[in-house]
Parts: C-alpha cells; sequence; structure tokens
C-alpha cells in the first residue's frame, strides 16, 4: 500500500514525516554500532521478501511482512524499512517524495507495535503457541497498517472515506496470508534458530528475560 | 567500499549534461519540486510539471518507455481509490452507473491527483534515480543525514542483489522437489518457510560479514571520503530550477 503524492492534504503529509522522523531517531538511536551489517541486511531480506508474489484466487499479492519486520528488529523496524521504502521509490517509483513519511510511518509503526505485543509469546518454549502469536503479529500489522492508511484519508477528505472502507475489506485475504506466512515463518525460525528473535535485543535486556 | 569520486558520474550513459550535475544539487531540487507540485492546483501548472517530468526524463537519458511504464504502474490500491473518486465526490453530475452518480469535481480531482504522482515520480527517477547507489548515499550524508541511517542504506544496497540470488537458489531448490505454487495450504506453509530460510540465512550471513570486516579493522563505521565539488553548471542548475518552481508557483496563483 504506497500512497501517491499528491492524494493527502498537507497537515497528514507533515504529521506523517515528522512522526517518520521521530521513528527513525528512536530506531538508530536503539541500534548500536555492531547491528548495522546486520540491521543493513535485514532491510534487504525485507526488500527481497516483498518481491514475492504469494498465489491468492485467480490473481497474486505481493508481501509486506512488517509483522515478522517488527518481530525481529523492533524499532530498528523504522530505519529498515525506511530505507526499503526509500529504495522503491527511487528505483520502481511505487509511492512518492512527500508521503514517504506517511508511507514509513503506516509500515512501520504496526511493525514496532507488534513486536512489543508479541514478543514473550513468540519465546514461547511451545511451537503452537509461538505460532499462534506469529500469526497475531502478521495479520494484525496488516491490519493496523489498513486502519492507519483509512485514517490519514479520512483526515484528508470525506470522499475517500467509502473507498477506503473497501479497502479494508479488500484486505482481509491479505491480512489472513500474511497471518499465516508468518506463523510458518516463526514455526520454522523456533525449530531452527530461535536466537534469530534476540538479534537486536541489547546484551542487558536478553539476561533479564 | 571504494571512494566515491571514481564512480561518480556514472548513470545512464554519464553523457547527459543531468547525469555531471552534483548529486546534492539533484535531490535537493527533486524534494523541493516535489513540494511545490503537490501544492500546485490548477491544471495548467500541472500539466507543465508533468511536461517538465518528461523533459527531465528525456535529458537523462532514461528509457522513455520502461519509464513511462514504472510511471503509470500505481497500486491497484490507488487506482481504485481514483476510480472511486467520481463516485463519492458531491458536485455537479456527470453520468450515471448503476444507480451512482459520478460528479465533475471528483473527475477533477482524481485527474489532479494523478498529475501531481507522475510529475513528482517522473522527476524523481530522472534526478535521483540515476544516481548511483553508493554516491547516493554519499551525497545524503553530506546533506546531514545521519551516518548510521546512511550506512544502513549502504549496507542494504549492496545485499540487495545477493539476496535475491539467495532467494532464487531457495526457489530453485523447491522447484528440483516439484513445488508447483497455487492456492492452497501448502504453498502457503512453503513460503512461510522460505521466508523464515531466507531470514535465518541472511542474519549467519551478517554475522559472517561482521567477523571478516572486523578482520579488516572494521569499527562500526564507514570513512565517507567522496568529494562533490558544487561547479559552476551546477549553480546554473539551482538558479534555473528556483526560477522554474517560482514562475510554477506564481502561474498556479494567478491561472488556478
Amino acid at each position: 500500500m504506497h500512497i501517491v503524492d499528491g492524494a493527502l492534504s498537507n497537515d497528514v503529509v507533515i504529521a506523517g514525516g515528522i512522526l517518520a522522523v521521530g521513528g527513525i531517531a528512536l530506531g538508530l538511536k536503539k541500534m548500536d554500532m555492531e547491528k548495522i551489517p546486520a540491521a543493513g541486511i535485514m532491510a534487504a531480506t525485507f526488500f527481497v521478501a516483498s518481491l514475492i508474489h504469494v498465489p491468492i484466487g485467480p490473481s497474486s499479492v505481493h508481501l509486506i511482512m512488517n509483522g515478522l519486520a517488527g518481530l525481529i528488529l523492533g524499532w530498528t523496524a523504522f530505519p529498515a524499512l525506511f530505507v526499503g521504502l526509500l529504495l522503491q521509490a527511487l528505483f520502481f517509483g511505487y509511492g512518492g517524495v512527500t508521503v514517504l513519511g506517511v508511507n514509513t510511518v503506516a509500515i512501520a509503526l504496526p511493525a514496532v507495535l507488534m513486536h512489543y505485543i508479541c514478543r514473550t509469546g513468540i519465546r514461547h518454549s511451545n511451537k503452537k503457541v509461538a505460532m499462534f502469536w506469529g500469526a497475531l503479529a502478521g495479520g494484525g500489522s496488516i491490519a493496523v497498517t489498513a486502519v492507519l492508511v483509512t485514517i490519514a484519508l479520512a483526515i484528508t477528505g470525506e470522499s475517500f472515506i467509502p473507498a477506503a472502507k473497501l479497502v479494508i475489506l479488500a484486505h482481509t485475504p491479505v491480512m489472513a496470508i500474511e497471518g499465516f506466512l508468518c506463523a510458518c515463518a516463526v514455526s520454522l525460525i523456533h525449530r531452527v534458530k530461535p536466537e534469530l528473535f534476540d538479534s537486536f535485543i541489547p546484551v542487558t535486556a536478553v539476561r533479564h528475560a | 567500499m571504494s571512494p566515491a569520486s571514481s564512480n561518480m558520474h556514472m548513470g545512464a550513459g554519464g553523457s547527459s549534461w543531468m547525469l555531471r550535475l552534483d548529486p546534492r544539487a539533484r535531490i535537493v531540487a527533486s524534494f523541493i519540486f516535489a513540494c511545490v507540485v503537490v501544492s500546485l492546483t490548477g491544471f495548467i501548472s500541472l500539466s507543465i510539471a508533468v511536461l517538465c517530468g518528461v523533459f527531465l526524463m528525456l535529458s537523462a537519458k532514461l528509457p522513455a518507455g520502461e519509464t513511462v511504464k514504472k510511471v503509470i504502474t500505481m497500486d491497484g490500491f490507488i487506482i481504485f481509490l481514483l476510480c472511486m473518486l467520481p463516485f463519492t465526490t458531491p458536485g455537479e453530475v456527470w453520468f450515471t452507473l448503476f444507480g451512482f452518480e459520478a460528479t465533475w469535481e471528483g473527475f477533477y480531482k482524481a485527474c489532479e491527483i494523478t498529475l501531481k504522482a507522475n510529475a513528482v515520480v517522473l522527476t524523481l527517477l530522472a534526478l535521483v534515480g540515476t544516481i548511483d547507489a553508493i554516491v547516493l548515499g554519499h551525497a545524503l550524508n553530506r546533506l546531514r543525514v545521519p551516518e548510521n541511517l546512511v550506512h544502513l542504506m549502504l549496507f542494504s544496497v549492496r545485499y540487495i542483489d545477493v539476496l535475491k540470488q539467495e532467494y532464487f537458489r531457495l526457489r530453485v531448490a523447491m522447484k528440483a522437489r516439484c513445488f508447483q505454487p497455487g492456492n492452497n495450504l501448502h504453498t502457503y506453509r512453503s513460503i512461510g518457510y522460505l521466508l523464515g530460510m531466507l531470514l535465518v540465512r541472511s542474519i549467519e550471513r551478517s554475522e559472517r560479514i561482521l567477523e571478516a570486516m572486523k578482520c579488516r579493522g572494521f569499527q562500526g563505521k564507514f570513512y565517507l571520503l567522496g568529494e562533490f565539488h558544487f561547479q559552476k553548471r551546477d549553480r546554473i542548475f539551482c538558479l534555473a530550477s528556483f526560477l522554474f518552481l517560482l514562475g510554477l508557483f506564481i502561474l498556479d496563483i494567478s491561472y488556478g
């Protein structure tokens, strides 16, 4: 869901920009020097993941996977997903310039939210429980993204509201698929490399957990 | 990561006047262009803005067909939104479809958004999209973008292709085991595992990279040595862009 330039009113664009700058600054502050390569590579991974097309009915959708990004990256999801959106705008012409802030907030804020809601759940020793929280993160982040986009459009103008409602409706299958994929990915990580979820947590915090 | 000076002006061709301009000037110009275009309201000024985008695209020697295709393919969601606008905006009735009234006001609004979006994206692809990604990182750093963010960007630019290859390798492995995507749970589960595996492999790769870089004295910092020279042609470009945007603004106010 990339909003384009010119669709939103100025106050929404400015508010989005300020929020995005705040989130990115916080994300960068929480990322220590050692983590820069890992964060950059994760940003690249999620960029590649967004190119994957998943069949749905007669058509296909491309993945967003911001929930999974949030689970792994925490606040670092803000700069990482911002870089992804910036590169998409520059290379593919997706989205735009002034709406970059709004788009970043719409994608990264749900990721951070899901990180805090699900971080204990996905570390549960039972794989089924971990998968449930993974599904919640994957589906929930798409839902929150859709809601944020709707709010941005609704503040801009009344005439967008019916369309925005339909967009949320159209995103329910995407939500289900992303939730299911995220659950599967969490189950694989659970089995293969459970410490992946701790890669972006400061050392002291891991000891407490 | 070599000093950027050697490949500073490598873009598409490298022979056009535009590609020889200072990357910083191009980034700032395209940003201000976007801000001005978004605030325009009149059709004359917006059309001129789109023409300016086309002119820049031609000057940058971008392949016209491919670029136009890139610019026009918007998100399905946005196209849907634009198609809905005539039906949801109150105003003078244009035509009626299945009992829903489309209005001229909504149609104008949809056209306005389309023109704005296309003008901005065309200019962005021409002015900034032609900058080599590494040079772009250096230029952003010179424009006071935090160093950590620039490093993050440089790393992801460097590894996008590598990870894409990794992804294709995994896809080939799946194909070798007769995987065929379809609308079933098996497909979704397999793609979920694929994603998980991609993440596991990338984090392991990043650990190897960090160790290798530490061996070579990496202390969490690249030294961005690329020097940019702001020359006479850059000054002319800045002045011309400023006058053009000012003219666009005045035209919009007087004829909007």
